[in-house]
């Protein structure tokens, strides 16, 4: 909105302004919206470990909800609910009709919906992780979306992964490579791997997660405490 | 009228919810009643003569009249005796309206309405007339469901194509006969159904895994 | 042929109900059958010429007055036969019922044999508080015969609005009826709509049959089968379990 390019009467007929640039999602009444992070990654890299460690680190903290991508649509929702670390209605699952970067890159229709329901039914929200559904390297976020991504690797790929690049290790705004402690059993060099996601990813910051060594997802969840902060 | 922007309607890669749907084919094919391009043949000349007419006719009548668009959307109600297909339906007005607002200056017409509503919105709002309504919503009924049945038994997709040139002429003429009667009291707009789709739709709503929203 | 046929029932003041009206004419022919039971009446249609041949016009009112409690069977299927070229057979049946009234439409099959040519058009109006279960069943087809063109259009109002409405189209001049989205292999096809205060809780179970709640207050119950066994064996018990409250008054 600009506020700054008239001056509200206190009679005038109740309007919005078209601001340029920024996605036309009906505004939510009561105030700033939630800041939306995507997690992506391949198929097994440990998106929904991530996103149950985040939500057992942060659940406490901020208010936080949920939206799932699986291509089997309740499974990672499910995962969640079993794994007891979020209630029911702070997790919505979307469908993706066998096409998970479509919901969450081409048409994020429904995944806004799914956003903006959760932010209705409960509430002024602080985040909203959407985690995509497995997919490939070349799967990113639509910044009509989410504000900010995070992409999930891990090292039993090799430790290639992070010089083949590819838009998520390239440009996300969170590289995370996840089981570190497997590292020896596949013979992946994480000191490589951290030269060549610099390589690729300049300024971005990379961390390296053990998710089975450190079940809050630490250095994730601080850097998720800094975005949230900056917002207030 | 403008062709270029009814093909922006149109179009599958409008931004509109409609590809996590099948339009009620995922529950067949696990039926196994379609598994190739015969039987993606019958289903969808069965939908385009049953949902697709139904829309074609609904989103003709509020491309013409947007006031009338609340009590479209009941009469679209009685036409949907499955709960799962409303909210399949009023979730796919949603998205649509969601991204009509960002095109046209769609009017109010609800939250949630149903799809073939929110489609004679759009259509009116960018200045199309009532049979390219029609036609669009007649066009998406095949279409979304071929593109479903690709994705879902990976069927060739030139054939997949070859039916839906095939279909192509009785989507232009389910889509006259629509705007035709586009001005008929709710009551007496087309209604057919397609029980199969109803029934599918409610055992695919109760399915642990699916790929697809409906 | 035209034939018309009409039954009033009205509360008798005592808890029952009578017939004010009886009327029909071949081969729309009605006989008050069985003991005046929970109240309500039945009456049995029970045909009196073949038919409905092309070129018929039949007419069926049904009014159920405040109160009072009728449901109407049928003695055999009925069966649509093609006859001397001529425009499609009818059968126009209208019926509304009043507060407090109650009205069971549980007729035999319609039977759409190779080469018929039929529209049935139902009509109901159901005032706020009053009870419909409402079914109709349709074989398409005599036994190993291709289906005859059959078109039944029917709009359930429920106070005023409309609750049900639905069109469906088989045999030749239907396009994909017999495809996926339709009746696929299926032959046969049964719809139960029940509207008002109360409605029959369990749901239908079977492959190809569900029990829906409409948007308005009712249920549609659906079953398609190979034969119209099938769809006996999903929507009988469930009809059944409608009819227990009205038994028991």
């Amino acid at each position: 909105m600009h506020p700054e390019l008239h001056e509200h009467g206190p009679d005038e007929v109740p309007h919005t302004h078209p601001d340029p640039g920024v996605d036309p999602h009906t505004p939510l009444a009561g105030g700033p919206r939630a800041l939306r992070i995507g997690i992506g990654g391949p198929v097994g890299s440990g998106k929904t470990a991530l996103v149950a460690a985040l939500c057992r680190a942060l659940g406490e903290e901020i208010r936080l909800a949920v939206v799932t991508n699986d291509i089997y649509t309740t499974e990672d929702a499910d995962f969640l609910l079993r794994n007891g670390v979020l209630p029911a209605e702070r997790i919505r699952a979307v469908e993706t009709g066998c096409c998970p970067h479509t919901a969450i890159r081409d048409d994020i229709s429904a995944n806004l919906d799914a956003v903006e329901d959760l932010e209705e039914k409960l509430g002024p929200l602080d985040l909203v992780l959407v985690e995509s559904g497995g997919d490939n390297l070349t799967a990113t976020f639509s910044k009509g979306l989410i504000d900010q991504q995070i992409f999930v690797v891990d090292v039993s790929g090799g430790d290639k992964v992070p010089r083949k690049g590819g838009p998520g290790v390239t440009t996300a705004d969170l590289l995370v490579i996840n089981k570190t402690d497997l590292a020896p059993m596949v013979g992946a060099d994480l000191s490589v791997m951290d030269r060549d996601a610099k390589a690729r990813r300049h300024e971005l910051p990379t961390v390296f997660l053990s998710l089975a060594e450190d079940k809050q997802a630490t250095p994730v969840a601080d850097w998720i405490r800094g975005l949230v902060a900056a917002r207030v | 009228m403008s062709l270029a922007t009814l093909l922006l309607l149109a179009d599958g890669r409008l931004p509109s919810g409609g590809h996590a749907h099948s339009g009620g084919l995922e529950p067949q094919i696990a039926a196994g009643r379609v598994r190739d391009v015969d039987g993606l043949d019958g289903f969808l000349r069965g939908r385009l003569a049953t949902g697709g007419l139904v829309s074609a006719a609904f989103a003709a009548a509020a491309c013409a009249d947007t006031g009338r668009a609340a009590e479209l959307d009941v009469g679209l109600d009685a036409r949907t005796p499955s709960p799962a297909l409303r909210r399949a339906s009023r979730a796919q007005g949603r998205a649509l309206l969601r991204a009509g607002r960002a095109m046209w200056p769609v009017p109010a017409i609800g939250r949630e309405p149903h799809q073939p509503v929110a489609l004679g919105a759009l259509a009116a709002a960018a200045g199309l007339t009532p049979v390219e309504a029609a036609v669009a919503a007649a066009h998406g009924t095949t279409t979304g469901s071929a593109s479903a049945a690709v994705r879902l038994l990976g069927l060739d997709p030139y054939a997949v194509h070859a039916l839906l040139a095939r279909l192509a002429p009785e989507c232009d003429r389910i889509a006259a006969v629509a705007a035709a009667r586009s001005g008929d009291p709710v009551d007496e707009l087309p209604a057919a159904g397609a029980p199969l789709l109803d029934i599918g739709a409610e055992h695919h709503a109760t399915w642990e895994v699916r790929l697809f929203a409906s | 042929m035209r034939a018309e046929a009409r039954v009033v029932a009205e509360s008798d003041g005592r808890g029952g109900t009578r017939l004010a009206v009886l009327r029909g004419e071949s081969p729309l022919l009605l006989r008050r059958t069985g003991r005046p039971a929970g109240g309500g009446v039945t009456v049995h249609l029970v045909g009196g010429a073949a038919g409905p041949l092309r070129g018929d016009e039949l007419r069926l009112d049904v009014v159920v007055g405040p109160g009072a409690r009728l449901e109407m069977l049928s003695v055999a299927a009925s069966l649509a036969l093609p006859g001397r070229p001529a425009p499609p057979s009818r059968l126009t049946v209208t019926a509304s019922v009043a507060a407090g009234g109650t009205l069971r439409w549980l007729p035999e099959p319609l039977i759409a044999a190779a080469g018929c040519d039929h529209d049935v058009v139902t009509r109901v109006d159901v005032a706020e508080g009053g009870t419909l279960l409402w079914r109709d069943d349709l074989v398409c087809g005599r036994h190993r015969e291709a289906s005859g063109a059959v078109r039944a259009d029917t709009l359930i109002r429920y106070a005023g609005v409309a609750l049900y409405r639905h069109e469906l189209a088989v045999g030749p001049g239907a396009p994909g009826w017999d495809g996926a989205a339709v009746l696929g292999g299926g032959r046969a096809i049964g719809t139960v709509v029940a509207a008002g205060p109360q409605l029959p809780g369990p749901p239908v179970v079977g492959a190809d049959a569900a029990s829906m709640r409409l948007a308005g207050p009712g249920v549609l119950a659906t079953a398609v089968g190979e034969d119209i066994r099938q769809v006996k064996a999903a929507l009988d018990p469930w009809c059944g379990a409608a009819l227990a409250p009205l038994a028991l008054v």
